[in-house]
């Protein structure tokens, strides 16, 4: 590992393997007893994560929580079958019973030769800080209380107010057969408000919140925490004046940001190698072909300093990389793990993640954003005569192999004549992947990622991922609405 | 597990327990508690007849809250040894110390401990090998492939089992502990047209695995399900009355529960608020608490701060009976504890008279609802909007598939314009449900 990282591999080895006497040579010796089988890769992934978080409502901090994990999973894998056991203790007895049950995946066979280890020089994406440390536990109180008075004192309307405060750090190892030798520490925070006001008896809530790879002190520069508060306040009293949403297709500008979750859903799944190697994606086997309109150009890039989906390495010891997914329109390529990048015969690229040593790795995505394009917003906006502006979204759903993708809006305007008029209720969107993009006959030139609060799930796996996008006219998407 | 090693798994446990209340003591806490559970399965993936994943499960994990006074900290490890829990223990009195005193913080109350554990039929360890899994999936997954050639492609066939034993202990001396195993069966194929792909699936879980759906069964289903999908079109955008099938029917109830929970009712964030003793649903919809049925998934004798579980009515002739509450939401709430910390167990729709075939002909025309997608549903306001996909039946019969739709309304009408409960009831899940008829929601689509 190269000095650049700010990391030592010997200073991660120290804190995962000194504790129960393990040494680089018995994990050589516990991968070697894995490739006497028939197996063409083996891996072991070892990692202690901290987590702590404070949570304030009715004006007090009431709770908080503090946990440790560390633990160590075993894979072997044998063209595309995959065995893995795990352990939650770090200890060579342990690992060897969970290296041979992994290997039974495979038929005894001939022993392959580990390669001599190489270690991987990740990026310098973030620092290997402790978040947990950077501030005292009573400075952390203070924080979440100074959000509730802001909140309060913006409108007497606010009656409720609920702040969390999170943050953490993982410390990765993993050895490969492939001679993958890489760590990396990965430190995360996150802080969330939610508001609830009440008006002649009718209530509403509105949410903000942000996080990254960095320590606490990034909430308390650029007062980005009474930020939240004051964002989670507007948007509440936004939804106040809100009528009934509109029910049909419409042309729908998305706004920036967070509002990319659109591509996450529609596209991103989509494109992830697992499901097009089995050809159970919508956009199997259509690598060249145009799957957007000429405007679209759609990346995954787990290289962007301090950003909450960025990884210095992915889970199997690669660096992240800036992947182009669409380019002008069309389809250049998946994400990839090693396994399914094998299997496809092209090199991973770096997006396989893992939620814990618990659980396998898969390809996953990183920050996904669409890259900005000529138009002004507010001439986005006059082009439509008839339309839904829609600013912030919840989450989201996709059905890879039929491609319908839904997401839902938190905060909405219609647009009349070329004008936002009036805030509508949330509504949840509908459309098909593979024809959503070719749709968008706009976009605009300020492109902006979210503010670091993306949580992803696929096959029960949660990570940390980002979105972000410019302003996009589509020309027709289904808004479901109560309005007809 | 045997019956011997499954006793010496909970004492072990239970001997931790006590080790982490002497040590929160030893640290001055006033009251503590602590839960634990130690785990281990087999899960088994196949794909077009081939193994594709074998994993093997085993966790372990404590929980431990501290009280000095009306001050509360928690922790977590999965470490066992000495060291770590006074790590744990020491990190939780920790966090005590900065939190606020809070007036309603503490155990649950100590007269509504549980003084006997029932015993609800829950664990039916078995010694199932990664081999027998592997011809179990791979037959449920031939039975699905080799069901219609239109069947073009599988996300395979799964097979999981799991058993696990859970303590949970506090300083009111309370100290109760049991074992529960699951077993699952799914299956998921694809099938493919001119129109392009649909996927569907099908799966059977139960604490015995002779009660699991054969694998026959679920294959079939899972691909009767998926090709029954092909061809689907969207719908006008209009207001159109909708059945929720039986398995999408729950997620409905779930809503309900969300809006009758502690946490949402002191936050003022539910828009059931306040309707306690009044009419939410028709007079003929009774919903019941049923934690001890035997063998049930949902079932435990005791909530997740040792407070004795009891059957109980959530609504009876369509009035709301009661709320959902730990011991902290109901201090708050000037209330007792329904012994729901953690949640609700076993809820269940009485059925009504007309079987799914039967409410489709009630129907008439409108929306049958057998999938839904996305988190469109506000428990501030009530306000609904999902993504959705089923079929359009016209005279009660399906007329054709339906998807790339959205179906909006607001959970408090559409429950007061609830229309019938279906006697096909979803046994799976922890909320039992039959099919629901629902008067009228906006579609829309083209």
């Amino acid at each position: 590992m190269t000095e650049t990282t700010g990391l030592s591999i010997e200073s991660v080895q120290q804190l995962l393997l000194a504790p129960s006497g393990l040494g680089v040579n018995e994990l050589e010796r516990v991968l070697a007893t894995i490739m006497q089988h028939d197996v063409d890769y083996a891996d072991l992934y070892f990692q202690a994560s901290r987590f702590e978080s404070w949570t304030l409502e009715d004006g007090i901090v009431t709770d908080g929580v503090h946990s440790v994990e560390r633990g160590v999973g075993a894979r072997a894998v044998s063209g595309e079958k995959s065995g893995f056991a795990y352990s939650d203790e770090i200890a060579l007895p342990a690992l060897q019973e969970a290296a041979a049950a992994a290997r039974a995946i495979a038929r005894q066979g001939q022993e392959k030769q580990i390669k001599a280890w190489t270690r991987t020089a990740g990026h310098n994406l973030y620092l290997p800080t402790d978040p947990l440390s950077s501030l005292g536990d009573r400075a952390k109180i203070e924080l979440l209380e100074m959000i509730d008075r802001e909140a309060r004192e913006l409108d007497p309307r606010v009656k409720q107010v609920i702040a969390s405060l999170a943050g953490g750090d993982d410390t990765i190892l993993l050895l490969a057969s492939d001679g993958t030798h890489a760590a990396d520490v990965r430190p995360l925070v996150r802080l969330n408000v939610t508001v609830i006001v009440e008006q002649d008896g009718r209530r509403e809530q509105g949410s903000s919140g942000g996080g990254c790879r960095r320590d606490y002190h990034y909430f308390i520069d650029e007062e980005r925490a009474l930020g939240y508060a004051r964002e989670a306040v507007r948007q509440a009293l936004v939804n106040l004046e809100a009528q009934d949403a509109p029910a049909g297709t419409m042309q729908v500008v998305l706004g920036s940001g967070w509002p990319g979750v659109l591509l996450h859903e529609a596209i991103g799944h989509g494109l992830e190698g697992d499901f097009n190697r089995k050809g159970t994606s919508a956009f199997s086997g259509r690598v060249g072909e145009r799957v957007a309109s000429d405007l679209c150009t759609v990346v995954d890039d787990g290289t962007l300093a301090q950003r909450r989906g960025s990884l210095n390495i992915d889970d199997e010891g690669v660096p992240t990389e800036n992947t182009v997914l669409i380019e002008k329109g069309v389809l250049k390529g998946y994400m990839q793990d090693k396994l399914n990048a094998r299997l496809m015969g092209v090199a991973s690229t770096g997006n396989g993640r893992r939620e814990s040593y618990a659980h396998l790795p898969m390809p996953r995505m990183t920050n996904t954003y669409m890259l900005a394009g000529q138009h002004a917003p507010e001439e986005i906006i006059a082009s439509v005569k008839n339309g839904l502006y829609a600013v912030n979204f919840g989450g989201g759903q996709v059905d890879i192999t039929s491609g319908k993708f839904v997401f839902s809006a938190s905060e909405a305007y219609m647009i009349e004549n070329g004008k936002v008029t009036y805030p509508v209720k949330g509504a949840t969107l509908i459309g098909s992947g593979p024809d959503v993009l070719q749709r968008v006959t706009m976009v605009g030139d300020d492109l902006a990622l979210d503010t670091g609060v993306g949580t992803c799930g696929k096959e029960g796996q949660s990570v940390p991922v980002g979105v972000g996008q410019p302003t996009l006219l589509i020309d027709g998407l289904t808004v479901g609405g109560t309005n007809v | 597990m045997s019956r011997r090693d499954i006793v010496k798994v909970q004492a072990g446990l239970e001997s931790v327990a006590e080790q982490v209340l002497q040590l929160a003591k030893g640290r001055g806490a006033t009251a503590a508690e602590v839960a634990l559970s130690e785990e281990s399965g087999l899960s088994v993936n196949v794909r077009l007849g081939e193994v594709e994943t074998i994993e093997f499960n085993k966790d372990k994990g404590i929980g431990v809250t501290v009280y000095f006074g009306q001050r509360k900290g928690s922790a977590s490890t999965a470490d066992f040894s000495r060291a770590a829990l006074d790590d744990a223990v020491r990190a939780a009195c920790s966090i005590a110390t900065f939190t606020a005193d809070d007036p309603y913080t503490g155990l649950a109350d100590a007269d509504r401990m549980a003084t006997e554990i029932p015993d609800l039929d829950l664990n039916y360890p078995w010694d199932v090998t990664p081999e027998m899994a592997i011809e179990l999936a791979t037959a449920c997954e031939d039975a699905a492939r080799s069901y219609d050639e239109q069947i073009s492609n599988s996300e395979g066939a799964s097979l999981s089992s799991h058993e696990g034993t859970r303590v949970y202990a506090n300083s009111h001396g309370f100290i109760g502990g049991y074992s529960t195993t699951r077993h699952s069966m799914s299956c998921s194929v694809i099938a493919e047209d001119k129109n392009g792909m649909q996927r569907d699936y099908w799966y059977s879980v139960a604490r015995d695995r002779n009660d699991l759906e054969s694998a026959l069964e679920i294959g079939n289903k899972s691909a009767a399900r998926t090709l029954q999908r092909l061809g689907g079109r969207r719908l006008e955008t209009g207001k159109v009355p909708v059945l929720f099938a039986a398995d999408v029917a729950g997620s409905l109830i779930s809503h309900m529960i969300s809006a009758i929970r502690g946490g949402n009712l002191y936050r003022k964030s539910s828009f059931l608020l306040d309707k306690l003793g009044e009419q939410i649903f028709p007079d003929f919809v009774h919903i019941h608490e049923k934690p001890h049925m035997k063998k049930v998934l949902g079932s435990a004798p005791y909530d997740s701060e040792g407070v004795a579980t009891y059957a109980r009515d959530l609504v009876r002739d369509g009035v709301l009976q009661g709320y959902v509450l730990d011991s902290y939401a109901a201090r708050k709430l000037k209330m007792e504890s329904t012994a729901n910390s953690g949640g609700v167990h076993n809820v269940l729709i009485e059925a009504g008279e007309l079987d799914q075939q039967g409410l489709l002909r009630e129907m008439g025309s409108g929306l049958l609802v057998t999938e839904l997608l996305g988190m469109g549903v506000n428990t501030v306001t009530g306000d609904y909007s999902r993504g959705a996909a089923g079929f359009w039946v016209e005279n009660g019969v399906i007329a054709y598939p339906v998807d790339e739709i959205t179906i909006a309304g607001n959970l408090s009408d559409m429950f007061m314009q609830l229309q019938a409960v279906g006697n096909d009831i979803d046994y799976r899940g922890n909320i039992k449900c039959g099919s629901l008829l629902i008067d009228a929601m906006t579609i829309a689509g083209t």
